[in-house]
């Protein structure tokens, strides 16, 4: 249980945080915590994927999208004339389609959030099996390119296709209900439940993935970080290992489409673009690689300080100056810069990282 | 489908293929002297076009093309200054989130500097509706300029590898660096030699395209990705692979505009890409041994 330790102290925080706001009458702060909760859900997901698998994936967005567009999509387009047919009529008996009215009065029958949801990660899932199966045989700027080339094209899906809204997007996403009352929608008056709700789901995915790279599965996929070859002569399923951390990350960043879509009420084209993407390994970069605590921080920050408009118009150019900077001079993160280079040299081995960073 | 029509797209297919076949020989030259690739590689089009754009105003048009080029070149070598000459033999993760990081940051000055809008150079030659006549295709002789100056450039580069004794340099670089480090061979010199004449390559491609495909400042990444795939389906570090493959790339996603809509014409190239990295890694034209010579 000693792993899981830290996340007393973050418990308190994300309370903390939330009292502080209430208190002082800032509660718009809660909105992007909120979102950058989501995200970072979506970062840890990455950071085992890079950082204790080695494997980078510069199409990560594209998953997220998956997961946000199908989302929206079955819960939004009315199937009002499609209502003759079998498979409608099977879910609808089946009480997985809500019925109701759009705000012209005309009647709209959409699918059920939840099975929305659970089809939106189900997909999400087996494109990432159908993708990584041969993406994942590749190595270094392949990996890179081939993964990069996978999210252009759920970019240039969406954004052709008209049941996704092409270039607006899909817009009034409804709420998405859980249980107890409780919602993920953007209604002002659920924006501290909200907040709460995000942070449970960071949190279950926080120790989920905590418990998973302290496992065997988590030994194995640091041996192929250190070398594939080794790891296979030593036994580990290689394949199996690489596929099952893409898959499952791709089903983190499903999630965190999901329900960010219906937290926002909403998906638009960027959301997929190679920027995005691209932003995800920056920040799992700067949290160090192989650091999920340092990943789910910079997360966090990063995104908070990004949805706040602090960098304004240089946003993106902020994420890539960060990127260029931390990988010349702190390859592992800048929360490692003086502890590890520290013990290093007080233990006096791995010389060849050292020359490495120098 | 009629001849002319057939070799209307023919001729389309050729223009835009040289283009992408001298992105792939930038991505080659840095390929075999470094082991990296440039991500940013397709930024140097962008930076070529855009620079020559602005001078423009101030002087005639060879000259700015000219100076362009020059800019482009003193920015690619630069680059290999500030962020990769120091680097002691970095992983291929670090190099790949470097290059990256450098080709956002070159996306985010034009921005800056060029703004959102759409620019292109004036026609070399004639206007927008000047057309000749070729085989009853009717083509713009900016046509002609793109397919003669990447034609020029791909013997002229050959030529320089082949005789001088600083290509020569730099093929040995490629082949071996330790063995050409024994030899007196500056290495370092030789990197960023590469990264100067791949920059200029790019510039001078996206100085003539700019008439015809435009330049915007975010053209790049796209450019790199199809760049990239030539160079991949060509056999990675080689030269005639890379003219053949980016000929065959043009040809393919000018007639796949007859088949499929035009805005998934861009997924061709990397739907192509995909199944080249996933059936054949080392290239249509490359074998594994000749991809371990690494030939220009």
């Amino acid at each position: 249980m000693k792993r899981l330790l830290p996340l007393i102290p973050l418990l308190a925080c994300v309370i903390g945080i939330q009292l502080l706001c209430s208190a002082t009458d800032t509660l718009y702060y809660l909105t992007q915590m909120t979102m950058s909760a989501y995200y970072s859900l979506l970062i840890i997901g990455l950071c085992v994927l890079m950082g204790y698998a080695g494997q980078i994936s510069l199409g990560h967005a594209g998953f997220f999208a998956i997961g946000g567009y199908i989302s929206a999509a079955l819960t939004t387009h009315s199937l009002v004339s499609f209502q003759d047919n079998s498979l409608v009529k099977l879910l609808d008996s089946a009480g997985l389609l809500l019925s109701g009215q759009t705000l012209y009065g005309e009647e709209l029958l959409v699918v059920n959030p939840t099975l929305a949801c659970f089809v939106a990660i189900v997909a999400a899932a087996l494109i990432a099996v159908f993708i990584g199966i041969p993406v994942l045989k590749l190595k270094g700027h392949y990996l890179a390119m081939a993964t990069l080339g996978f999210g252009i094209i759920i970019y240039r899906l969406v954004l052709a296709v008209e049941y996704f809204g092409e270039a607006d997007g899909i817009s009034e996403v409804p709420a998405f209900p859980l249980f107890a009352g409780l919602s993920v929608s953007g209604n002002f008056a659920d924006r501290v439940p909200n907040y709460y709700i995000a942070w449970g789901i960071l949190l279950i995915g926080m120790v989920l993935l905590l418990n998973l790279i302290d496992s065997r599965v988590g030994r194995g996929l640091r041996g192929i970080h250190g070398s594939e070859e080794a790891a296979d002569a030593m036994g580990v399923n290689t394949a199996r290992f690489k596929l099952q951390t893409f898959v499952l990350s791709a089903i983190f960043a499903a999630i965190a489409g999901v329900f960010l879509t219906h937290y926002n009420g909403g998906i638009g084209p960027s959301e997929a673009g190679v920027m995005k993407s691209v932003r995800y390994v920056a920040i799992v970069a700067v949290g160090g690689m192989a650091n999920l605590w340092g990943a789910m921080l910079m997360g966090i920050i990063l995104n908070f300080l990004s949805l706040r408009g602090v960098f304004g118009s240089y946003d993106d150019a902020v994420f890539g100056f960060i990127l260029i900077v931390i990988m010349l001079f702190a390859p592992n993160g800048i929360l490692s810069i003086n502890v590890r280079h520290q013990l290093r040299q007080l233990f006096g081995r791995n010389k060849q990282d050292d020359g490495e960073e120098a | 489908m009629t001849s002319e029509l057939f070799i209307q797209y023919l001729l389309a297919g050729i223009t835009y293929g040289s283009i992408y076949a001298i992105v792939a020989i930038g991505f080659n030259i840095i390929y075999n002297t470094t082991g990296i690739i440039n991500f940013a590689q397709g930024e140097f089009v962008m930076f070529g076009g855009m620079i020559a754009i602005t001078l423009l105003q101030f002087m005639p048009l060879p000259l700015a093309i000219g100076l362009a080029v020059i800019l482009t070149m003193i920015i690619g070598a630069l680059i290999e200054i500030c962020f990769i000459r120091w680097l002691k033999s970095p992983s291929v993760l670090r190099m790949i989130i470097i290059t990256i990081g450098i080709s956002i940051l070159s996306r985010e000055v034009a921005v800056h500097i060029w703004g959102e809008s759409i620019r292109s150079l004036p026609y070399f030659v004639g206007n927008e509706i000047t057309s000749i006549s070729i085989l009853g295709a009717r083509i713009s002789p900016q046509v002609l300029w793109v397919v003669a100056v990447s034609g020029l450039m791909f013997i002229c580069l050959g030529i320089f590898f082949k005789t001088t004794s600083v290509g020569r340099e730099m093929r040995a670089c490629a082949s071996n660096r330790k063995a050409a480090t024994l030899c007196g061979i500056n290495t370092k010199n030789m990197v960023t030699l590469s990264f100067i004449l791949s920059a200029g390559m790019g510039a001078l491609a996206g100085c003539v395209m700019s008439p015809i495909t435009y330049s915007q400042y975010d053209m790049g990444t796209g450019l790199a990705i199809k760049g990239f795939t030539v160079a991949i389906l060509g056999g990675l570090g080689s030269s005639g692979g890379a003219v053949a493959a980016g000929l065959l790339l043009g040809v393919i996603e000018a007639f796949s505009v007859s088949v499929v809509p035009l805005a998934f014409q861009d997924a061709i190239a990397i739907a192509i890409l995909l199944i080249i990295l996933f059936i054949r890694p080392q290239g249509l034209f490359g074998s594994k041994e000749a991809s371990a010579l690494k030939e220009f």
